[in-house]
């Protein structure tokens, strides 16, 4: 396969659960990185704590598998010492917006040339199914068995307030939109932000009725929509896919560098 | 355009998990899975190599291929 030579063979079959949205996100995400012919030597991914998490594990790229939370942190770290490496940053919806919250909105600020994927799927797996801030209100989870009251964030206008100069949507449903908008992500000089709708039947599909792996993929299907249809206009509640934003601003590492360059000058 | 003529399914009996996405979104029914619930190619010859499987199993398992090896790019 195509993706192969991308992964650790070793550490598979993978930790996820059958059905996991994830594997889905990985399966795609690979394929952008081997359309863009990036070497895997320059390639590094960092990443946080969670279900989600475990992907930099299985992937043969320089990896960093840190705090939780804080994966932004030290991919800002990276990024500052080695502006040359491409920096994918591949979080969960608590780990990117609970947890690391601050370090995603300053991240977005600095528009340093890094990519962030949030693969949200509105709970916490590996804990047991606690509710996120991404769950919404009327959910059912280990820890709001009488269904959430909590509103949720919105990943894009969150994303786009915060000032990412990349920022896009798609679901696990999509594959071939994971794959662009991530080829897109990394080839766009600054911050990119890629939200992907990703199913966890074991703990949210299970617990409100959501049905298995299959029927929530194709509820993706339903739910959502491109930006600016026609159906959006019929319909509010759904879900808009697509690019929210793509333009481009001053990018960090190449301002510190500029400032480098004057101090030295003086 | 040709129909690709599909040479083999290779599928990772030990990654599988079983989950069904691929039986379930086969616009031809070419797989099912097996006793062992792991995704067999019953149907080989139904297969138009449209790869939704190889690009929608979560555990990575399947790759098609196809008789003259041409990469899909979107």
């Amino acid at each position: 396969m195509a993706i192969d030579q991308y992964l650790r063979k070793r550490f598979f079959p993978h930790i996820w659960c059958a059905g996991c949205g994830h594997g889905i996100v990985l399966n795609n995400m690979l394929r952008a990185v081997d359309q863009l012919q990036i070497n895997q030597n320059e390639m590094v991914m960092v990443s946080g704590i969670g279900c989600s998490s475990r992907i930099s594990g299985y992937v043969d790229f320089h990896s960093l598998h840190t705090l939780h939370g804080r994966a932004l942190a030290f991919a800002t770290g990276v990024k500052m010492s080695q502006p040359n490496l491409t920096v994918i940053c591949p979080m969960g919806d608590g780990d990117a917006l609970a947890i690391g919250g601050n370090h995603f909105i300053h991240a977005c600020r600095r528009n340093m040339d890094l990519t962030a994927i949030v693969m949200n799927n509105r709970i916490y797996g590996m804990t047991g199914g606690q509710f996120s801030p991404l769950s919404g209100t009327g959910i059912t989870a280990t820890t709001s068995p009488q269904k959430t009251i909590d509103r949720e964030f919105d990943i894009i206008s969150l994303s786009l307030a915060s000032g990412a100069t990349f920022v896009a949507r798609t679901t696990a449903y999509h594959y071939k939109e994971i794959t662009n908008y991530i080829k897109e992500a990394l080839q766009h000089p600054g911050f990119s932000v890629v939200e992907i709708l990703s199913q966890c039947p074991t703990h949210f599909g299970r617990r409100n009725k959501q049905g298995d792996a299959t029927e929530m993929l194709q509820r993706y299907r339903q739910n959502t929509t491109s930006i600016g249809s026609e159906a959006k206009q019929k319909n509010p509640e759904l879900i808009e896919r697509g690019i929210f934003r793509q333009e481009t601003a001053p990018e960090y590492c190449a301002e510190y560098a500029e400032l480098i360059n004057r101090a030295q000058q003086s | 355009m040709e129909k690709p003529k599909v040479k083999e399914h290779h599928i990772k009996r030990s990654w599988c998990k079983g989950c069904g996405i691929c039986v379930s979104l086969c616009p031809k029914g070419v797989l099912e899975l097996n006793e062992e619930h792991k995704a067999v190619p019953a149907n080989a010859s139904q297969c138009v190599g449209c790869r939704t499987c190889e690009r929608m199993c979560p555990d990575l398992a399947i790759a098609i291929e196809l008789e003259q090896e041409h990469e899909t790019t979107d």
